[in-house]
């Protein structure tokens, strides 16, 4: 690890001012951030530690019935929030199949949308310094991209929790030199292209304080799932990852929501799928048409060409598993195969 | 420039001076404050034989700067037995064999202690595996782990799980 100056201001006008000078970055729950500082991928001269910064651990119900949820709120405290896990079971869910348990307690709201991968850092580095550009041959293709990759960058968003929270229109509050402003969390990533380096829609001092689940997403909690593969039952990366949201009137579908995790550089939302399921009745007629339309785009990146194949597989079932009904208490395996859908074979 | 940290360890007041904002939570214990019973595994937040509670929450201590914890509490295995005797989750885990050669058992303790104080998984064996699946046992003594967590479980219920930690 370098050595650093660790600085902790009181307000987050002083974050933002000491955020935006060249090398800062900010501290939160440190579970992302100082496992890359000792890699050596992350080389911060500053680190600006916001956890004591006033008012950003509050989960706040809006009046218009939107959830503000404070940047430092921790994923655990989060994803057992009576509230929240009855609004949004599926988000919980996703939390709780994430990471460990004493990762869950450290890590934050805000740095769960910040984190990224060893091999995205790579690929960074590579292009904007002198730092050694990742050997392709230690890179474990069965986890790059299927979608939205490109030559210069092929590594997969790590999260679970924002698979959920992009079909969820989720919003991320931004405090910076200009002010406050609100951003898509679809639109707060950008895909690599030619640039991996430029990960996010974040300037110099940007600090996250908030995310935002607009009205609408509280309305989806009867039917909504969120599906994980990986290459064992906890404490791993997935595999591939998808959520469905059913608003589901008269036995049709008014509104469907799918994302996709793992397969792409960020959290995947397959609008075109949506679209397809609007009207239709539920079932698994649709829901495979749905899983073809979703995956239409994907090609291999490396040696994950089976990625495909399970990805549909994972869409169809998770979207069974949201018409069947949001289950009445967590499972005891978050996202598991093993813990959903009884009677739905593959 | 020179951090001053103030802890309070296992209750009692600590106050200590770093050069280096580099040391983890792990590292001052272990190395500043000679409590050794956290271990040093991976030194990444993979295998949990680092956890101790901070503020009654389990937590990696080689994924904490020592300086962001100042004025927290922090609860390693050193603190948990009493004047009466082992906490009743050592107990739990001797009676059950939840260890063969013991380098990652403060870790498994510490986060039996904190799940059972997070009252998530109640004596159910998945959800306790589920639950401690941040703790890697190279021993493979899960089967006893699993076990004396339950009994422990049932020891402590209707306790305040809280002060009983």
């Amino acid at each position: 690890m370098n050595r650093f100056e660790y600085l902790r201001p009181n307000s987050v006008s002083e974050a933002v001012a000491a955020g935006a000078e060249p090398g800062s970055a900010y501290l939160a729950g440190g579970t992302n951030l100082l496992d890359l500082m000792k890699a050596g991928i992350a080389r911060p001269t500053r680190l600006v530690d916001v956890t004591r910064l006033p008012g950003l651990d509050r989960i706040e119900r809006c009046a218009d019935g939107a959830l503000r949820i404070g940047a430092l709120v921790r994923n655990a405290t989060l994803a057992h929030d009576q509230d929240f896990v009855r609004s949004y079971p599926s988000v919980a869910e996703a939390l709780l199949s994430g990471a460990s348990a004493q990762l869950r307690n450290a890590a934050t709201v805000g740095g769960n949308i910040m984190q990224r991968s060893r091999h995205v850092f790579h690929a960074a580095l590579a292009s904007v310094s002198d730092a050694p550009a990742i050997d392709a041959s230690e890179e474990d293709g069965r986890y790059s991209a299927v979608l939205g990759w490109s030559k210069a960058c092929s590594a997969v968003h790590p999260s679970d929790f924002c698979v959920p929270l992009v079909a969820l229109d989720a919003k991320v509050e931004i405090e910076g030199n200009t002010g406050r402003r609100e951003v898509s969390l679809e639109n707060f990533y950008h895909l690599p292209e030619d640039s991996p380096e430029i990960a996010t829609v974040l300037q110099p001092g940007d600090l996250i304080t908030a995310v935002i689940l607009p009205t609408r997403a509280g309305t989806f909690s009867p039917n909504t799932s969120y599906l994980k593969l990986r290459e064992r039952t906890s404490y791993a990366f997935a595999l591939v990852s998808a959520v469905a949201c059913l608003d589901i009137e008269d036995g049709k579908i008014a509104e469907a929501r799918i994302a996709l995790g793992g397969v792409a550089p960020k959290p995947w939302r397959a609008r075109s799928a949506e679209d397809l399921l609007k009207g239709e009745v539920p079932g698994e007629a649709a829901f495979r048409r749905a899983a073809n339309v979703a995956l239409a785009d994907a090609r291999p990146s490396r040696d994950n060409a089976f990625k495909i194949e399970l990805s549909r597989r994972v869409v169809l079932r998770v979207l069974l598993s949201a018409a069947n009904g949001s289950p009445q208490r967590l499972p005891p395996l978050p996202s598991s195969p093993f813990s959903t859908t009884p009677g739905v074979h593959q | 420039m020179a951090y001053s940290i103030n802890l309070i360890v296992n209750g009692d007041r600590r106050e200590v001076e770093i050069e280096d904002p580099r040391v983890t939570l792990l590292d001052l214990l272990r190395n500043h404050l000679h409590l050794t019973g956290a271990k040093k595994g991976c030194d990444r937040g993979q295998c949990g034989a680092c956890t101790v509670l901070v503020d009654g929450r389990r937590i990696n201590s080689c994924l904490a700067l020592a300086v962001a914890m100042d004025n927290t509490e922090v609860l390693t295995i050193e603190g948990i037995a009493g004047d009466e005797g082992l906490h009743p989750v050592q107990e739990a885990f001797i009676a059950h064999d939840g260890l063969q050669c013991g380098f990652c058992t403060p870790g498994q303790i510490m986060s039996a202690i904190g799940l059972i104080s997070e009252g998530q998984a109640g004596d159910d064996p998945e959800r306790i595996r589920e639950c401690m699946s941040g703790n890697l046992c190279r021993c493979g003594a899960y089967f006893g782990i699993t076990q004396a967590i339950q009994e422990a479980q049932n020891t402590l219920s209707g306790t305040d799980s809280r002060s009983a930690a």
